[in-house]
């Protein structure tokens, strides 16, 4: 990686810090839901898939085994796999290298690629990098400062992070909710998970809104 | 500290750690037609807003398989006000937090 461009650097950097930060609210989740600060780590360091690994500690957290929150985990890590189809061509990586881009191939890293490609491949490629490890490094940091002070706090509701959790979630859904289907989407899958949580055992109330996904995808049209 | 194989925290902290990296080598190393028709594609962008918002309602609405009305509902409706007017995500968590706190201290 010879000179790096300006602009992409500056993006990168940006994009890993406000990123890294959601770090904190994962480390006070993850802790929350009664994960030790080492189990934390361990997660934002290998797993190193932000909604992955809220959904696992969430699942969990709310009594639901081990087998959903991995399952409900990895539904969600899929879009990782696409988007390693996407960056694959752009980087031309084989050996330790693809493993190393291969455990950064996530939502930020990405975006930045593909946002600097207009620059051309090797801004595409550096936007990448630059992009990724300024994640992980930020994220990593910021997982473990969360769950030192989520553990200091004692009680997670006395400090209400039984409602920032859930906020954290919003936070991250938000910006896809873009057209109605993916409006009505969310409304079916918060319908659907509480009519079931009565009557089912935690976790599977959770994962089986992923056929809600199938079904709209199904129905949807592509063309639109 | 002692790691059991059966401890369910530490094998979902191993199982999904192993098949998120999978998942993430996979997609590096298959060719790129094996997974990228439009309707897969497609169902995939679906399955993340299904799931996400599931678990939000599961963390705002239930505690212990029991349908519940608490503290945490007001923290979530202000983070939504908040999402709404386009506040910054420290801003929308911070909110939450401090709604659901004041309540629980109240009761």
């Amino acid at each position: 990686m010879s000179r790096v461009n300006r602009a992409t650097a500056a993006q990168s950097l940006s994009v890993s810090l406000t990123v890294g930060a959601y770090g904190i609210a994962f480390g006070a989740a993850s802790v929350a839901a009664g994960f030790s600060v080492l189990q934390s780590c361990l997660l934002s360091l290998l797993t190193f898939t932000g909604a992955s690994q809220f959904a696992v500690v969430g699942v969990l957290g709310a009594g639901g085994s081990a087998i959903s929150g991995i399952a409900t985990a990895s539904l969600l890590g899929v879009r990782n796999t696409l988007y390693g189809l996407r960056m694959a061509p752009v980087l031309q990586v084989k050996g330790l290298r693809r493993i190393l881009a291969a455990q950064i191939t996530i939502d930020e890293s990405t975006g930045v690629a593909i946002s600097q490609e207009h620059l051309g491949v090797k801004a595409a490629r550096q936007g990448f990098w630059l992009t990724g490890i300024g994640v992980f490094i930020f994220w990593n940091i910021f997982t473990l400062a969360g769950a030192l002070g989520a553990q200091a706090m004692g009680n997670p509701a006395a400090w209400g992070l039984d409602a920032a959790v859930p906020a954290a979630f919003l936070g991250l859904l938000w910006p896809r909710l873009i057209n109605k289907t993916d409006r009505l989407l969310a409304v079916s899958a918060c319908a659907l998970a509480l009519a079931m949580t009565p009557y089912f055992v935690p976790g599977v109330p959770i994962i089986s809104t992923a056929l809600l996904a199938l079904v709209f995808g199904l129905r949807a049209n592509l063309w639109r | 500290m002692e790691i059991t194989t059966f401890d369910p925290l530490w094998l979902a902290v191993i199982g999904t750690s192993l098949i998120a990296f999978i998942l993430k080598y996979l997609g590096q190393s298959v060719p790129k037609s094996w997974l990228s028709h439009p309707r897969i594609l497609k169902i995939n962008s679906l399955v993340p807003i299904a799931l996400l918002s599931a678990l939000v309602a599961v963390q705002s609405f239930t505690k212990d398989s029991r349908l519940i009305a608490d503290q945490r509902m007001a923290g979530v409706a202000v983070a939504v006000v908040a999402l709404i007017l386009r506040a910054p995500f420290p801003v929308v968590v911070l909110s939450a937090a401090a709604t659901s706190a004041l309540l629980f201290k109240i009761q």
